[in-house]
C-alpha cells in the first residue's frame, strides 16, 4: 500500500509540474462550456430571407411588415426578377425567396385565394424546412385576422405544454452534451497517453521490474486524473446552474455519482487504448480520431437518436456518452432519481467492468 | 531542393512504416464518413405518440386515426391516466401526449371549439418546435374535414380567404440530409488528420530528441519545414479525393460545381490547418501538450463551423468569433461549389480569407521555429 501511495504520488508531481497542461486542462473545458453553451443551437433565428414581390399592394406590404417584425427572419433584399434568384443563392448569404404573384390583393378579393411561393436554398434541409414551416404558420396567423368575421367555423385548438424546457431554451439541450464531451474526451486522451508515454520514453520497463504490481501502475496512474476530471466536473456542474440557470430538478448527489462513474468508465476507455497502441501517437490519434466523431454524433448530443437509421441506433448504444447525456437530462431537466435511471446506470457500470477487464487482459507485463 | 527532396522521402517513409498509424490515417476516417453521414440528421421522424382518449367517441378516434395515418407519428401506447402518461415520458419512452377531454365531441358541438391537451417532451427545444408544427398541421386539416361534417343546413357557408404557400426547395427537392453532411463531415476528417499529424509530428522528434540532431545539420529551417509539411499535404489531398469518390459512389451527392475550383481551394486550405499544427509544435514541448492543444481547437472549430449548427442563429459575438474559422470556410466552399455550383466569383470572400490565414499562419510557424532550443 505504502508503495502505491508512493507511485500515486509520483504521478501527481508528474501532472502538476507540467503546469501548461494543467492550465489547458483546466482552463479548457470553462472555456469551451461558456463558448459553447452561449453559441451552439440548433433554433433557427435571423434567417436572411429576400422578397421577390410581383404586385407590390397593399395586402402583400402588410404581410412583408408582418415577416420581418418576427424575430425569425430578417429581410435583407428585394428582388426584381426571378433571374436573380439563382445568382443570389450561389452567393450563399439568403437562405429564402418569397415570391408573391401578380395582383396579389385583387386575387384575394375576387377569388377569394392567392399565391405565395416560398424558395428556399435547401441545401441545409433542415433550415429550409424550418423557414417555410414559420413562414406558414405567420401566414395562417394573418388569414385568421382576415377571416375573423367568417362564421360557422369548428375548430379544435391544441393547447400545447413543452414538458420540461417550457421555454424551448436550446441551452437545455447542449449543456449537457458539451459536458459529456469534455469530460469523456479529457479523461481518455490523458490516460491513454499519460501510459503508453511511459512506453515510449522506456520508463515502463522500469516500472515492470520494480515491486510495484501491473494493477497498481495502471492504478495510480489513473487516481490522479479521477481527482482532476471530478474537479472539472464539479466546475461544468456549477457553470451551468449559475451561467445558463440549468436547473438540477433531482438530486445533486446522484448527478455527482453518475459523473464520477462516467468519469471512471471514460478513463477505462483510456486504459483500454493504451493497451493497444504502442506509441503516443497511435493512442492520440485512436482517441481524437475514433472518439470525438462518434462521441459527437452518436451521443444524441446534436441529433436525435431516434431520427437515424436503425442500424445506427442500435450501434449507439455502445456509445458510454450516449447514456450519460440521458442521465444528465433526466436529473437536471426531469428531476427523475435511481427508479428512472437505473437501466442507464447499469449499461454504464457494465461498460466500465467490460473495459477494465480488457485491458487486464490485454495489459503485458513484458515490452516486446 | 535536393534536401528538401531527401526530408520528404524520410518523411514518407516514416510515415509508411508505421502500418497501425497508416490504418488510422485512411480508414478510420473513411470509416467515420460512410457510417457518420447518416446519423447527422434534424429531420424529425417516427415521433413516438401516445394519447389519453376520455371521450370514446366517434370524433376522437377519427382524431387519433389522423394521427396514426401521418407518417411522421408512430402510435405507440394510449393511456388511461395522466400519470401513466407522465411516468412513460419521464422514461423517456414517449415524445409526444395528446390528452382529448370527456365530452370532447358534445361541447364541440355546441360551442364550435373545443381545446386539446398536448404535452411535448421539449428537452430537445428544437425537436420540440418541430414536433408542435407536425401536431398543429394534423389538427388543423382535421379542422377543415369538421366543417363540412359537421355543418348544418342552416349554417350559411361564407367562403373564407385563403393564402396558398407552395414551397420549392432548391438544390435538394428531397431535402435529403446526406448531400448536406456529407460534404461537411468530409471536411472535418481532412482538417483533423492533417492537424493532429502536423502537430504532433515536430514535438515529437522534440521529445524523442531527434530533433537536435536534425537542428546540427546545415539543412535550412524553411527546407525543412517544407520538407515536414508537404507529407501531410499530400495526405490531406489524397484523402479528400477518397473522400469525394465515396461521396459519389455511396451517397450519390450531386457535384454540381467545378472540381479544379474545390482542389484549389483545399490546397490553400491546408496549408492554413498545416501552419496551425506546426505553429502548435513549435509552443509545446511534448505531445501530450500538443495534443491538448490540438483538440481544443478541433472541438471548437467543428462546433463553430455551421457544420451543424447554423451561424446565423449564433449571438453575434460568437457570429465574430467564427470569422477566425478556417473549417467554416472550407464548409461553405464545399457546400457551395458541390451543391449549387457556386463559381470563382462567389467564393472570393472565403478563398480571399483563407488565403490570408494561410499566409499569417505560416509566417508565424516559420518565424517561431527556432533551430536552438
Amino acid at each position: 500500500m505504502k508503495r502505491f501511495i508512493g507511485f500515486a504520488k509520483k504521478e501527481f508531481y508528474h501532472i502538476f509540474r507540467d503546469k501548461r497542461s494543467l492550465f489547458i486542462l483546466f482552463g479548457m473545458p470553462i472555456v469551451q462550456i461558456l463558448l459553447f453553451g452561449f453559441a451552439i443551437t440548433n433554433e433557427i433565428n435571423n434567417v436572411d430571407i429576400a422578397v421577390l414581390d410581383h404586385s407590390k399592394d397593399a395586402t402583400t406590404l402588410e404581410i412583408i411588415n408582418k415577416i420581418s417584425a418576427s424575430k425569425y427572419f430578417s429581410i435583407k433584399q428585394i428582388v426584381e426578377g426571378e433571374a436573380d434568384i439563382e445568382s443570389i443563392f450561389k452567393k450563399g448569404k439568403i437562405k429564402a425567396i418569397l415570391s408573391f404573384e401578380n395582383e396579389f390583393n385583387k386575387k384575394l378579393i375576387k377569388e377569394n385565394k392567392a399565391t405565395i411561393q416560398i424558395i428556399t436554398d435547401a441545401t441545409d434541409p433542415n433550415t429550409a424546412n424550418t423557414i417555410s414551416n414559420y413562414v406558414n404558420a405567420i401566414l395562417q396567423n394573418y388569414q385568421k385576422e382576415l377571416n375573423i368575421d367568417t362564421k360557422n367555423t369548428y375548430q379544435i385548438i391544441p393547447q400545447t405544454r413543452m414538458a420540461y424546457n417550457p421555454e424551448l431554451k436550446s441551452v437545455f439541450m447542449f449543456v449537457p452534451g458539451v459536458m459529456t464531451i469534455i469530460l469523456m474526451l479529457v479523461s481518455a486522451m490523458m490516460t491513454s497517453i499519460s501510459i503508453t508515454r511511459e512506453k515510449e520514453l522506456g520508463t515502463m520497463e522500469i516500472l515492470l521490474v520494480s515491486p510495484i504490481k501491473p494493477f497498481q501502475v495502471i492504478i495510480g496512474k489513473v487516481v490522479p486524473y479521477i481527482f482532476l476530471s471530478v474537479i472539472n466536473a464539479i466546475v461544468i456542474i456549477v457553470l451551468s446552474i449559475f451561467i445558463f440557470k440549468m436547473p438540477v430538478q433531482g438530486s445533486l448527489l446522484l448527478l455527482a455519482f453518475e459523473s464520477v462513474l462516467f468519469i471512471i468508465s471514460a478513463l477505462a476507455l483510456g486504459i483500454l487504448i493504451s493497451t493497444i497502441s504502442a506509441t503516443q501517437q497511435t493512442a492520440m490519434m485512436i482517441s481524437l480520431m475514433g472518439l470525438m466523431l462518434p462521441v459527437i454524433l452518436l451521443s444524441g448530443f446534436i441529433f436525435p437518436i431516434s431520427s437515424m437509421p436503425f442500424a445506427l441506433q442500435v450501434i449507439s448504444n455502445i456509445v458510454p456518452a450516449k447514456w450519460f447525456i440521458i442521465i444528465v437530462k433526466g436529473i437536471m431537466l426531469k428531476g427523475v432519481g435511481l427508479q428512472y435511471l437505473w437501466k442507464e446506470t447499469s449499461i454504464l457500470l457494465g461498460m466500465t467492468v467490460f473495459f477494465i477487464g480488457i485491458s487486464v487482459k490485454k495489459y503485458k507485463i513484458r515490452l516486446e | 531542393m535536393k534536401t528538401i527532396a531527401f526530408i520528404i522521402q524520410k518523411e514518407f517513409k516514416q510515415i509508411f512504416r508505421n502500418k497501425g498509424m497508416l490504418r488510422i490515417i485512411f480508414i478510420l476516417p473513411l470509416l467515420q464518413l460512410i457510417i457518420l453521414s447518416n446519423a447527422a440528421t434534424f429531420e424529425v421522424k417516427n415521433i413516438r405518440f401516445a394519447y389519453i382518449d376520455n371521450d370514446h367517441s366517434s370524433l376522437s378516434r377519427a382524431l387519433i386515426e389522423k394521427f396514426n395515418a401521418s407518417t411522421y407519428f408512430n402510435v405507440l401506447a394510449h393511456f388511461s391516466s395522466e400519470s401513466q402518461a407522465n411516468s412513460s415520458m419521464l422514461n423517456g419512452e414517449v415524445d409526444v401526449v395528446l390528452v382529448i377531454p370527456q365530452h370532447f365531441q358534445r361541447d364541440l358541438q355546441n360551442n364550435k371549439y373545443q381545446n386539446l391537451g398536448v404535452t411535448i417532451n421539449a428537452i430537445d427545444g428544437a425537436a420540440a418546435g418541430v414536433e408542435n408544427v407536425y401536431t398543429n398541421q394534423i389538427v388543423q386539416s382535421f379542422n377543415k374535414n369538421l366543417k363540412v361534417e359537421l355543418l348544418q343546413p342552416s349554417d350559411l357557408i361564407t367562403q373564407p380567404i385563403n393564402i396558398i404557400t407552395i414551397p420549392s426547395f432548391w438544390y435538394n427537392e428531397t431535402l435529403n440530409y446526406k448531400t448536406f453532411m456529407v460534404p461537411g463531415i468530409l471536411v472535418l476528417l481532412v482538417t483533423m488528420i492533417t492537424l493532429f499529424l502536423s502537430g504532433m509530428n515536430i514535438v515529437r522528434e522534440k521529445e524523442i530528441g531527434t530533433l537536435e540532431q536534425i537542428n546540427v545539420t546545415p539543412i535550412k529551417k524553411s527546407e525543412f519545414i517544407i520538407g515536414k509539411l508537404f507529407p501531410f499535404w499530400v495526405i490531406g489531398m489524397g484523402l479528400l479525393t477518397i473522400g469525394l469518390i465515396i461521396a459519389k459512389l455511396i451517397f450519390n451527392v450531386p457535384m454540381v460545381g467545378s472540381l479544379v475550383l474545390m482542389y484549389a481551394y483545399t490546397s490553400i486550405y491546408i496549408l492554413v490547418v498545416l501552419g496551425i499544427g506546426l505553429f502548435i509544435s513549435n509552443f509545446t514541448d511534448t505531445q501530450q501538450q500538443a495534443m491538448f492543444i490540438a483538440w481544443f481547437f478541433t472541438v471548437i472549430f467543428i462546433l463553430m463551423s455551421g457544420l451543424f449548427t447554423p451561424i446565423e442563429s449564433m449571438p453575434i459575438w460568437a457570429q465574430i468569433v467564427t470569422e477566425f474559422n478556417p473549417v467554416k470556410y472550407f464548409v461553405e466552399v464545399m457546400r457551395m461549389v458541390m451543391l449549387k455550383g457556386s463559381g470563382f466569383m462567389d467564393i472570393l470572400p472565403q478563398l480571399s480569407k483563407t488565403l490570408l490565414y494561410a499566409l499569417i499562419m505560416n509566417g508565424l510557424a516559420v518565424w517561431s521555429y527556432k533551430k536552438t532550443s
